[in-house]
C-alpha cells in the first residue's frame, strides 16, 4: 500500500480571504500578535499496491489538473510506502 | 536589492531596459526618453508600460471613440459625461444614476472564477467612486459552442464567479446575455456592468485639488497578485494552445469590498474627500497619475508607505499591482483624522500615501530616494494615439451576397416542419431558458427589483417613496455585426432601446463595451471604426447620449478574431414601477398585437445559426420606428394600455410568444394573415417590432394611438386558456396555437426550455 499526500497552498503572491478571517478570528479570540494565516487543503490518497512509475506520472498530472487550481495555487506531493 | 533611482537613470543614461518585454515599441520608449530628458527609471518604466497599454490608454480606439462626444446628441440628462470612471445621469427629483459595463475577457478565460469575480469588483468600484451606491450588477457572457470541451471549464467557473461576488456583495444580478458561438470559443467574453443611485449633491470627480491635501490609500492591502494583470493580459492574444502562459491573476474578496463601500459611503456623506479614484487596472500607477492629472497637476507619494500584504515586493511591483479592493481619496489635512477614524470604524486599513503640490509633477519617493519624476498627464492622458490603418475586407461582398434564402436553406412548409422549427429554436443554447445560469445569482437582494431575467430589462426602485426607477438592457447580436458592422452596432443598440421601452420606461442613456479582434488587423480595425460610427449615428438619431464604456481589443485565437461584438446597455427611467410592463399575459380574452413590420430577414438569424449557416444582410435598421414604438410602448403603459410587452429578436414572433406563454403559464391563440408566409412571419427578426397584450377594454383606445401615429399594429391572437381539448390534451391543458398549422403544449415545452443548459452543464 502506498499513500499519497498532495498539499495545496494558494501561490504566496495570491490573496487568501479565508485565512485572512482565521487571522481576525484568532486575535478576537485572544491569540495575540498572529503575522499571517494562510490556508490550504490537503488530500490523502490511499493506493492498492506499491507506487511506480506511471502512477506517479498521472499523480503528479492530476494534481495539477484536478488537486489543484495551477493558475492560484501551488502543490507538493509526497509519497508514503508502507510496509 | 539595488533601487533605480531618478539620479541613477541620469547616471546610466544608456544602461539597456526591457521595454519590449512589457510591451512598449521602441517609438513608445524613445517618447518616454524624450519626455523626462533622460532614461526611465524602471519604476517610471512600469507605470509608463502599464498606462499605455492598450487596455489602459485606448491607443487604438481614442481616435474612432471621439464621435460619442462629437454626435452626442443635445441632452439635458447627463450630468458628467465620458472620460470619468462613468457618466451620471440626471433622472429627475434631484436622483441621479451612473452606470457602465467593463470586459474582464482575458482573464476569465485563464483563471474563470476568480477572473469573472473581480470583474464584477471592479465595475463596482468605478460606480462607487462617482459618489453612488452601486444597487444592480448585469452580465452580458458569450461563450463557444455550448457543447464544446472548454465552454464546460469557464462557462460554470464564470457563472460561479460572477454569482459568488454579486451575491456576497449582496448586490442584486438582474440580467445580462449568454451566448454560444463557435468563434468566442477560444476566447469567452465577460462583460460586467453595474448601476448605482445618487443625489446630486454626492457626485465625486477623480481629481486630486487643493496644494497641501493628503492622498490616502485605503481598502485591502497591495500583494503581488495581478502584477500587469489587467494591462498585460489585456493586450495579450491567446494563442490555439490554450492557457499554457500562466499568468498571476488577481483574487477577490468581496466581503473586504461591502466594507470599502460601506467606508467610503461614509466618508463621502461626512464631505470628507476633495477627490476619489477608484484603483483598477494599473493600479497606484493609474490612481495617482490620474488624480493629479486632473487636479493641482502634482502630487508626492511615499510608496514605502503603502501596506503591503508581501513585504518583498519591490516598487515597480508595487506601483504595478493590481490587488482588489482598494481605492484612493484626497482628503484635506484637517479633515483626515476622521476619515481614518470612519475607516477603523468599517475595519477597512487606511494610510497616507502622499501630498497634493503643484510642482507639475508626479514623484515618488522609496525609503528616501526619488525612483519616479514625470509630468502626469503624459502617463494618464497624452499616451500614444495611434491611427491604426483599416479596410474593408475583401470577404464582406461574398458574405453579403450569401443570403439564407429558400434556394440555399430548406424552409420549413408545412405545419410540422414549423413546428419542429420552433421547438428546435426553443431547445437550442442561445434560446433556451437562461434560469439554470440566473437561479445562481441573487437577483432579489436588497428588496429593490421589480424585473430581473427573463424580463426584457432588470428594473430597480430606486426612491421608494414615489417609485421612481431605473430599467437596463444589454444587448448584441455578434452576428449581425459581422455581416454589417455599423447596421449591426445600431441593431444591438435598437434592440436593447427596444427592451428598456418594453417596460415602460423612457430610454435616456447608453453605454457600451466593444469587444473586437486585434486592432493591429486593419479588417478587425473597420470593423471596430464601422461599429463605432453606427453606434455614435444612431445615439444621435435615438437622442440619447454615450455616457462612457469600455474598448477591448485583441479577443481572437490565433489569427481569427471574435465575431465583431459592440455589447450596448441603454438605461431607462420609470416614474412609478408599479406601473412597469411585464412579459406575461393576462386572463384570458385579452388580445395580443404585433407592432411593426416583419420582412424576409433571415440573414445572421437565430435560425440560420442553427442551419450553421452565417450570411446575407442584418434585418434593416430604422430608428425612427425603433423611436415610434418606443413611445407607443411607454405611453401606453403610461396610459394603463398594456398587460405585457415583449421585444420580438432572436426567433422571430414565434420565440416571443412562447416566452410570454411560459413566462404566463396560460395558452392563447393566433391566427396568421392571409397573406403572410407562415415561415417568415413566425421566424423572422426584423428589427422595430414587439408583441403587446392589451385588455378588450383597451383596444379601441390604444389601435386609435397606433394609427395616430402611424404604427402598423396587426391582431395576431387572445389569450385562450380553454384550448387543450380541441388540441387532443385535457380541457385544463394550456396550450399556445398557431392557427391551424400547429399547438405546442406549454408545459411540455417549458420542460424543454429548461432542460438544455442544466443537461449541458448542470
Amino acid at each position: 500500500m502506498a499513500r499519497v499526500v498532495v498539499d495545496v497552498m494558494l501561490k504566496p503572491e495570491i490573496l487568501d480571504p479565508q485565512g485572512r478571517a482565521v487571522q481576525g478570528a484568532l486575535g478576537r479570540l485572544g491569540l495575540t500578535g498572529v503575522a499571517d494565516v494562510r490556508q490550504g487543503k490537503q488530500f490523502v490518497i490511499t493506493l492498492d499496491g506499491a507506487m511506480d512509475a506511471d502512477r506517479a506520472a498521472v499523480l503528479e498530472r492530476l494534481a495539477g489538473e484536478l488537486l489543484s487550481n495551477p493558475v492560484i495555487e501551488d502543490f507538493t506531493l509526497t509519497v508514503q510506502e508502507d510496509s | 536589492m539595488s533601487i533605480d533611482t531618478v539620479g541613477n537613470a541620469e547616471r546610466n543614461p544608456d544602461q539597456p531596459q526591457p521595454f519590449a518585454e512589457l510591451g512598449l515599441k521602441p517609438d513608445e520608449y524613445q517618447r518616454i526618453r524624450d519626455i523626462l530628458g533622460r532614461r526611465p527609471t524602471s519604476s517610471e518604466l512600469a507605470m509608463y508600460s502599464v498606462m499605455w497599454s492598450e487596455h489602459c490608454s485606448y491607443k487604438s480606439s481614442k481616435v474612432h471613440l471621439r464621435q460619442f462626444g462629437d454626435k452626442k446628441p443635445e441632452t439635458d440628462t447627463l450630468l458628467v459625461g465620458i472620460g470619468e470612471n462613468a457618466g451620471v445621469v440626471d433622472i429627475g427629483a434631484g436622483w441621479a444614476v451612473t452606470f457602465k459595463v467593463e470586459s474582464h475577457n482575458h482573464p476569465s478565460f485563464v483563471e474563470p472564477y476568480q477572473g469573472a469575480a473581480t470583474g464584477v469588483g471592479g465595475i463596482v468600484r468605478d460606480i462607487l467612486s462617482m459618489g453612488a451606491r452601486p444597487l444592480a450588477v448585469m452580465d452580458p457572457l458569450r461563450f463557444g459552442p455550448a457543447d464544446a470541451a472548454d465552454t464546460k471549464r469557464v462557462l460554470p467557473g464564470i457563472v460561479a464567479g460572477v454569482g459568488g461576488y454579486g451575491n456576497c456583495l449582496g448586490l442584486p444580478n438582474i440580467g445580462g446575455e449568454i451566448v454560444f458561438d463557435e468563434s468566442y470559443a477560444g476566447n469567452p467574453l465577460v462583460n460586467a456592468l453595474c448601476v448605482g443611485a445618487m443625489r446630486h449633491e454626492d457626485i465625486h470627480l477623480a481629481s486630486a485639488k487643493g496644494v497641501g491635501n493628503l492622498v490616502v490609500l485605503y481598502g485591502a492591502r497591495t500583494g503581488g497578485d495581478g502584477i500587469g494583470g489587467v494591462s498585460v493580459l489585456a493586450s495579450e492574444t491567446f494563442d490555439a494552445d490554450g492557457p499554457a502562459k500562466r499568468p498571476s491573476v488577481q483574487v477577490g474578496d468581496p466581503f473586504m469590498e461591502k466594507l470599502l463601500i460601506e467606508a467610503t459611503l461614509e466618508v463621502l456623506h461626512a464631505g470628507l474627500v476633495e477627490g476619489i479614484q477608484d484603483l483598477g487596472g494599473a493600479g497606484i500607477s493609474c490612481a495617482t497619475s490620474e488624480l493629479a492629472s486632473n487636479g493641482e497637476g502634482g502630487m508626492h507619494v511615499w510608496l514605502d508607505r503603502v501596506l503591503l500584504r508581501d513585504p518583498t515586493l519591490s516598487p515597480e511591483e508595487i506601483l504595478m499591482s493590481e490587488s482588489q479592493e482598494r481605492m484612493c481619496a484626497i482628503v484635506e489635512p484637517a479633515k483626515i483624522d476622521d476619515f481614518l477614524a470612519l475607516c477603523k470604524k468599517w475595519e477597512v486599513e487606511a494610510v497616507v500615501i502622499g501630498e497634493v503640490n503643484a510642482s507639475g509633477r508626479l514623484t515618488v519617493e522609496w525609503h528616501g530616494e526619488e525612483i519616479v519624476n514625470v509630468p502626469p498627464r503624459t502617463v494618464a492622458h497624452e499616451g500614444p494615439v495611434y491611427e491604426r490603418p483599416y479596410h474593408r475586407p475583401e470577404w464582406m461582398d461574398a458574405l453579403q451576397a450569401d443570403a439564407p434564402t429558400a434556394d440555399r436553406i430548406t424552409r420549413p412548409v408545412t405545419g410540422a416542419q414549423l413546428q419542429e422549427t420552433l421547438l428546435d429554436l426553443i431547445a437550442s443554447p442561445n434560446l433556451a431558458s437562461k434560469a439554470w445560469v440566473t437561479s445562481q445569482y441573487d437577483r432579489y437582494v436588497l428588496g429593490n427589483t421589480v424585473l430581473a431575467q427573463p424580463e426584457d430589462s432588470g428594473m430597480v426602485r430606486i426612491d421608494e417613496e414615489t417609485g421612481l426607477g431605473v430599467a437596463i438592457s444589454t444587448d448584441c447580436n455578434g452576428r449581425f455585426a459581422k455581416l454589417d458592422p455599423y447596421t449591426g452596432a445600431q441593431l444591438a443598440l435598437a434592440e436593447s432601446y427596444r427592451n428598456v421601452s418594453a417596460t415602460g420606461a423612457v430610454p435616456l442613456a447608453v453605454t457600451n463595451c466593444l469587444n473586437f479582434g486585434s486592432p493591429e488587423d486593419p479588417e478587425v480595425m473597420w470593423q471596430f471604426s464601422e461599429a463605432v460610427r453606427g453606434l455614435a449615428d444612431g445615439c444621435l438619431q435615438l437622442g440619447i447620449p454615450v455616457t462612457g464604456g469600455n474598448v477591448s481589443f485583441y479577443n481572437q485565437t490565433g489569427d481569427t478574431p471574435i465575431l465583431p461584438t459592440p455589447v450596448v446597455g441603454v438605461l431607462g427611467v420609470i416614474d412609478d414601477v408599479d406601473r412597469r410592463t411585464p412579459i406575461a399575459w393576462g386572463p384570458d380574452g385579452e388580445l395580443i398585437y404585433v407592432l411593426g413590420d416583419t420582412r424576409d430577414e433571415f440573414g445572421g438569424s437565430e435560425w440560420a445559426h442553427r442551419k450553421g449557416h452565417l450570411g446575407g444582410m442584418p434585418p434593416l435598421v430604422d430608428l425612427d420606428r425603433e423611436r415610434l414604438l418606443s413611445e407607443v410602448l411607454v405611453a401606453g403603459s403610461r396610459d394603463g394600455m398594456l398587460t405585457a410587452a415583449h421585444d420580438v429578436s432572436d426567433g422571430g414572433i414565434a420565440m416571443t410568444l412562447v416566452e410570454m406563454a411560459l413566462r404566463s403559464g396560460v395558452g392563447a391563440r393566433m391566427w396568421l394573415p392571409d397573406d403572410a408566409d407562415p415561415f417568415v412571419y413566425l421566424f423572422a427578426e426584423s428589427a422595430g417590432r414587439a408583441i403587446v397584450v392589451i385588455p378588450r377594454s383597451e383596444e379601441m383606445r390604444f389601435t386609435e394611438m397606433c394609427a395616430a401615429r402611424g404604427l402598423p399594429a396587426f391582431r395576431v391572437g387572445v389569450v385562450d386558456s380553454g384550448l387543450g381539448a380541441d388540441a387532443g390534451f385535457d380541457a385544463a391543458t394550456q396550450v399556445l396555437q398557431f392557427g391551424d398549422l400547429f399547438t405546442v403544449h406549454i408545459e411540455e415545452v417549458r420542460a424543454l426550455h429548461e432542460s438544455v443548459l442544466p443537461a449541458l452543464f448542470g
